[in-house]
């Protein structure tokens, strides 16, 4: 009896932290946990300086008022920024002209230490980016670029290539500056369609 | 030649001795977690999952085994619950969050190298002696399913489930998982045809 009784106990407080542990089954990664997190708990940027491809500084918080879009990349990578850049590149056509600036901005952050100016600028132009609304920038402090990986929850590891394995997503950021929702930059629909929702 | 055998079976006697399994166990834990080794065997999926925790839990299967082994007997019938315990906190350090979180918080690394130890190894090594053959076989088999599962997927995967680890590692540990799961097969195998068939000794 008392045997039965120790393990029915068990399989509940089990079955109880395993729930737990996953948010209810929700999540088994880190990169799930961070998106649910941002979700339950938007969270403000830190005012950090950037720079874009045009040398012009600025700080996120310039766009408090606008929805804005935030990714992060390197410019020598030839695959998941590449895709990166093609949903913003798709953004910027899908979306009505009048929007693109006012109500919409979109920021590339490149975290490569490497990538000056006019990579940032041929990154751009790759995509056909739109300076006006879509900036590619860098962080010219490491440690503002440390602060900042960090609140997004962006990791970043090099590998022995001389790239770098990075956590992939399009960022928004509310009108009032708050990281509030992060979905999966593949396929782009998926940006428009949450996008859309905010217009 | 006599020397070392004897040399052996003194290494042996003092090796059943509780206690000295114990400490065994402790210095396994200590060494474990200086940064040296955790540098070197957190630093890849395959030495993270299939080196340094296996090595944590023998470590835990130690201790249980020199200081609890004769703790627990009305609880633990027939090493049933133990069992139970040693799953549960096996399919939480599975889930590839919390893996990341060892990495990345030094306060979850902490809650690893305790609880794999107390959880995994030390009820493993205490239930194993308790339960049935048959519920050994069902272990075994279980773990060898689930070896070629867990590679499958890890091969399979088309996104990145660890955020510390690059992709190309997590199909290595695919390969790794799947190819100990044959391993442990054909050691089973192997043991229809040549082992014996007696009883597990009792301990």
């Amino acid at each position: 009896m008392r045997g039965a009784i120790t393990i029915v106990a068990l399989l509940i407080s089990g079955a109880g932290v395993l729930w737990a542990a996953t948010d209810g089954l929700q999540v088994i990664t880190a990169e799930g946990a961070r998106r649910l997190t941002i979700e339950e708990k938007p969270k403000p940027l830190p005012a950090v300086l950037l720079t874009d491809q045009r040398g012009e500084a600025f700080r996120l918080q310039d766009f408090e008022g606008s929805n804005l879009l935030v990714e992060f990349i390197y410019t020598r990578c030839a695959t998941l920024c590449t895709s990166l850049g093609e949903t913003f590149e798709q953004v910027s056509r899908e979306l009505p002209k009048d929007d693109l600036g006012s109500r919409v901005n979109m920021v590339s952050i490149s975290f490569d230490p490497r990538d000056t100016e006019s990579d940032l600028k041929d990154y751009g132009e790759r995509f056909d980016a739109v300076s006006d609304h879509w900036r590619i920038a860098r962080v010219e402090s490491s440690d503002e670029l440390e602060q900042l990986l960090e609140t997004f929850g962006i990791t970043v590891i090099p590998d022995q290539w001389g790239n770098f394995e990075h956590n992939a997503a399009v960022h928004f950021v509310d009108r009032k500056g708050y990281l509030n929702k992060i979905v999966d930059h593949d396929p782009p629909t998926r940006t428009l369609e949450t996008l859309w929702k905010r217009l | 030649m006599e020397a070392t055998m004897t040399f052996f079976r003194r290494a042996h006697l003092s090796f059943d001795r509780p206690y000295f399994k114990a400490g065994i166990g402790i210095t396994l834990i200590a060494v474990l977690a200086l940064p040296v080794w955790r540098g070197l065997l957190e630093s890849s999926l395959i030495n993270h999952m299939l080196v340094q925790i296996p090595l944590l839990a023998l470590a835990g299967w130690l201790i249980g085994r020199g200081i609890f082994a004769s703790l627990f007997t009305e609880w633990d019938e027939r090493g049933i619950p133990g069992l139970l315990i040693a799953v549960f906190a096996m399919l939480f350090w599975m889930i590839p969050r919390w893996l990341d979180a060892a990495l990345s918080e030094p306060f979850w690394e902490v809650v690893k190298f305790v609880t794999i130890p107390l959880l995994i190894g030390a009820p493993l090594g205490i239930s194993w002696l308790r339960i049935s053959s048959f519920s050994r076989a069902v272990v075994w088999t279980n773990a060898i399913s689930m070896l070629v599962v867990i590679g499958w997927l890890y091969v399979e995967a088309p996104v990145r489930v660890c955020n510390n680890y690059l992709v190309n590692q997590q199909e290595e540990f695919g390969y790794t998982a799947m190819a100990l799961a044959v391993v442990i097969a054909l050691y089973w195998v192997s043991r229809l045809f040549f082992g014996s068939w007696e009883e597990p000794e009792k301990h």
